[in-house]
């Protein structure tokens, strides 16, 4: 019954037409017009565009801070899904709904609220230049930016998992005589690992390509706090569409190579 | 109207889910499509109401090749083993879904529809559900719902796949009698799916027995049963007890096909008593032979001689008295 | 959370046990509650007060001054035209995936998804590089003297693209869920290919649509990076509401740029309700749907 008939339900043709006609001029055709741009350069050319200073000091941010908020978001999504999903606590309601808020916000607000709020003169920024550091124009701003608009990617992908983990498995564990430390690390770490790297792999594909949040913040100081989308801003306000585009191949195909050996770990941990 | 299938099969990529099945069911009959899961019983009978294309053969109503007929110029009514209500509409409006889908110069008008609605869920007994939905309805009663909707249209046929399948024991044995009561008084050409013997046995005037794709058997309950075309039929129509009398021959028997007793007698096999259970009106004794790995399996009246005071450990005779006919002919 | 190794009843180690559960639950709610309020709470509320620092009116005449009205007035049109379209695209795409078997399929979900792990940024200079001055099509566009890029029309390509996955992706497993025996019913009682669509697949999937409408008309109305690079960054003419709250910020005018920011942020928090609606029917139609 799991064979779906073609002459029944009709429509095949014409939505499939449509779905690839759609996708094609408006997704496929123009990201195959970035790479056909690249090879108007030189190999040598690329190779010199990408691993200028300015640009590995850029990548070298880019996916760091991306990593490390993903990181970030891996700890405290695993956090508010867990409390989510198992505790019923005055307030739950709320948060469960303004979980979302990051993906509703727009980008450049929450980047000038997160600024207002770390920088030097903010309420958290003073507190950190009190205690000798600074947040926002710094790495540590990023990230911070970062996690805050990927925020809802591992809780939302953990959540539907925990809530089928049924209770029994852990009381079955507990019985067995498991402590709970050890429930957690045998029991649950292992059942949530492939829906916690599918959270991860979104959120830092999600940072590296994210823009808005993090120019307010980031203070843009090439060499230090320039992350690779605004680096592709400048180049075109100069007007240097060869090196906009080769940073752009350079890129996606970090990102593409990341998301890949991502996906390779998860098969791995499913089938092993 | 009559069902006729020539020669028709199908493959799902690698799995040749029907072979060659030839099949000619007269107008007014109640016929089951019985064996195991995977058999393509559903299938085939999917490929009758036109929501599955054959890759060859055709499939012949009244006389007249279907084969090449959209699904809903087909006539066929069809209960799904889910039952498919709608589930955003009422009963009514799931019931009346046909007629409201006909063309407007064959539609008829609300009135008409209303009335006749109500007639088909006074049919099944269920007018007082008008207003629910599917999700307020028990199994039994979504079951009926669908029937109404699939009789609606006034099919020439009407075909259920796994029709009592979802339901529990008790419910599934009321609804299949009343199935075969409705049955003798619409008369309508039907076909059905099952994986229960019984049920077929019980409902249907002929079984056509399935297995991995080929027909294996066709006929009445009674000839299949007693006339069982092959080891197949034998044991997928009943429990079985194998006996091998020696290296080359052995006899299967019913567990109602056995006599015994306390005492030796002539013809009669040693066993001894490894459980007893009372199921009602029979009781089932379970022997072990020595050199025998499976048990054998006896059913007899619970008020039997042999019985009284019989314990576990116990030894006791038993002959089996196959009926002739019933070994299979062939495999 | 830790017991006892030396040896202790087996009464006394479950209530060690119950007991550092109770403190485990305390102590992650409370955790809970802290980052909440840490990460999602505060950034609300400082728009908020910077919005209204100077009062309400230094916030009204923010929002209603002509340049602001004018850029929600391009959101408006970037919202209107993208979301419908990436609706009807949703519904085809989900409509051929989740209906029938054939070669290639996990390949187009993929190919649904990508736009997502595209930076909005290169989606923006993915359409220059097409129609931009020095673009493939430049020459001819100007020639006809259309401009697409750093005008209206490269900020609504922008936009559709980098919201192309939403509806398609509620749909899609939705869809596949609620499996195709209700369509091949209406077909067998002698509904049309259309009559089923809109009596039988549409009342079905109708929460599913709503929620990925909403999803898309929050990414429509704040994309910032995209739209960023096709805009020619023109006051009243090709600002979207995001970026008319970057040029107000860079100009150090904060009270105006975050009293836009907290229409936005309104706007946001309308999106949460109507997400949080939509995902309740469906969560309704979900435990109600037939075993």
């Amino acid at each position: 019954m799991s064979s779906r008939s073609t002459s029944v339900i009709p429509g095949f043709g014409l939505t499939l037409g449509y779905t690839l006609v759609y996708l094609s001029l408006l997704v496929l055709i123009p990201l195959g017009a970035l790479f056909l741009k690249t090879t108007e350069l030189s190999w040598a050319q690329f190779i010199a565009i990408v691993s200028a200073p300015r640009v590995l000091a850029a990548l070298k941010l880019s996916f760091g801070t991306a990593f490390a908020a993903a990181v970030l978001n891996g700890v405290i999504g695993t956090l508010l899904a867990w409390v989510l999903v198992r505790y019923r606590f005055p307030g739950r309601k709320i948060i469960e709904a303004m979980i979302d808020l990051p993906f509703a916000l727009p980008t450049a607000v929450a980047g000038i609220a997160l600024t207002a709020l770390y920088a030097p003169n903010g309420p958290i920024g003073q507190l950190a230049t009190d205690l000798g550091f600074k947040i926002a124009y710094s790495p540590l701003g990023i990230t911070l930016a970062l996690t805050f608009v990927t925020l809802p990617f591992v809780v939302r992908t953990l959540q539907p998992v925990l809530a089928d983990i049924p209770r029994e498995v852990e009381e079955a564990a507990a019985c067995l005589g498991a402590r709970p430390l050890q429930v957690v690390r045998h029991v649950l770490l292992p059942a949530l690992l492939p829906a916690w790297l599918t959270g991860f792999a979104l959120a830092f594909a999600r940072g590296v390509g994210e823009y808005g949040s993090v120019i307010f913040i980031a203070g843009n100081m090439p060499m230090k706090t320039e992350i690779l989308p605004l680096l592709i801003m400048v180049k075109l306000d100069q007007y240097d569409y060869a090196g906009a585009t080769a940073i752009g191949v350079l890129m996606l195909t970090v990102s593409f190579i990341l998301l890949l050996a991502i996906n390779l770990l998860q098969r791995r941990i499913a089938h092993g | 109207m009559s069902i006729e299938v020539r020669d028709v099969n199908k493959r799902f990529g690698q799995f040749q889910a029907l072979q060659a099945i030839d099949l000619h069911i007269q107008s007014g009959e109640l016929v089951a499509l019985l064996g195991p899961s995977g058999c393509g019983k559903t299938s085939l009978l999917r490929i009758i109401a036109g929501l599955e294309t054959p890759d060859s053969g055709s499939i012949v109503l009244h006389g007249e090749d279907v084969s090449s007929r959209d699904v809903r110029d087909r006539n066929v009514g069809f209960v799904f083993q889910h039952y498919a209500l709608f589930r955003h509409m009422t009963v009514f409006d799931n019931v009346a879904f046909g007629l409201r889908m006909k063309p407007k110069k064959l539609r008829p008008s609300e009135a008409v529809i209303a009335a006749k609605v109500h007639e088909l869920l006074n049919l099944v007994q269920l007018d007082w559900l008008a207003d629910r939905y599917p999700e307020q309805l028990s199994g039994g009663q979504r079951q009926r719902i669908a029937l109404a909707r699939a009789l609606a249209v006034e099919p020439e046929v009407l075909l259920l796949d796994e029709p009592f399948g979802a339901l529990d024991a008790k419910v599934r044995k009321e609804l299949r009698r009343w199935l075969a009561r409705l049955h003798e008084d619409v008369h309508l050409t039907s076909v059905f799916v099952t994986h229960d013997q019984e049920e077929a046995m019980e409902v249907a005037d002929r079984i056509v027995v399935m297995n991995k794709g080929v027909i294996e058997q066709i006929g009445t309950p009674a000839q299949v049963y007693a006339n069982p075309a092959s080891e197949f039929v034998y044991h997928f129509l009943g429990d079985a007890n194998r006996l091998q009398l020696d290296e080359q021959r052995s006899v299967l028997f019913r567990p109602h096909e056995v006599r015994l007793s306390r005492e030796p007698q002539a013809d009669f096999l040693a066993g001894e008593v490894h459980g007893i259970r009372p199921l009602g009106a029979l009781t089932r004794v379970t022997l072990r032979l020595a050199g025998h790995h499976e048990p054998i399996e006896a059913e007899v009246g619970h008020d039997h001689p042999g019985l009284v005071g019989l314990g576990r450990g116990e030894r006791l005779y038993f002959q089996p008295v196959p009926s002739a006919q019933a070994q299979p002919s062939a495999g | 959370m830790t017991t006892a190794s030396l040896p202790v009843s087996a009464d006394a180690r479950a209530t060690t046990t119950r007991r550092g559960k109770q403190t485990a639950r305390r102590l992650l709610i409370g955790a809970a509650w802290l980052t909440f309020a840490l990460f999602l709470l505060l950034p609300l509320l400082i728009v908020l007060g910077e919005a209204f620092k100077q009062g309400v009116g230094t916030f009204f005449t923010a929002i209603l001054e002509p340049d602001a009205l004018a850029a929600l007035k391009l959101t408006l049109l970037a919202v209107g035209i993208s979301v419908p379209l990436n609706l009807v695209f949703g519904v085809a795409a989900a409509w051929c995936v989740s209906k029938y078997e054939f070669r290639g399929k996990s390949l187009l979900v993929t190919l649904i998804d990508l736009p997502f792990s595209v930076s909005p940024v290169i989606a923006g200079l993915i359409y220059v590089l097409l129609f931009g001055a020095q673009g493939y099509f430049g020459e001819w566009l100007s020639d006809r003297d259309i401009q697409i890029v750093f005008a209206v029309p490269g900020i609504i390509l922008a936009t559709l693209f980098v919201t192309v996955p939403f509806v398609a992706r509620e749909l899609i497993p939705l869809m596949q869920e609620q499996g195709s025996t209700e369509e091949e019913a209406a077909r067998l009682l002698g509904a049309s290919g259309w009559q089923m669509f809109w009596h039988i697949t549409l009342p079905n999937i109708k929460w599913g649509l709503i929620y990925g409408v909403v999803l898309c008309t929050a990414r429509a109305m704040g994309e910032f990076g995209a739209v960023s690079v096709v805009s020619g960054h023109i006051r009243g003419l090709t600002n979207t509401l995001p970026l008319h709250v970057e040029i107000l910020y860079n100009e150090y005018n904060h009270v105006a740029a975050f009293s836009v920011a907290s229409l936005l942020l309104a706007l946001a928090l309308v999106i949460l309700l109507l997400k949080q609606w939509s995902e309740s029917r469906i969560a309704r139609l979900k435990t109600g749907a037939q075993p």
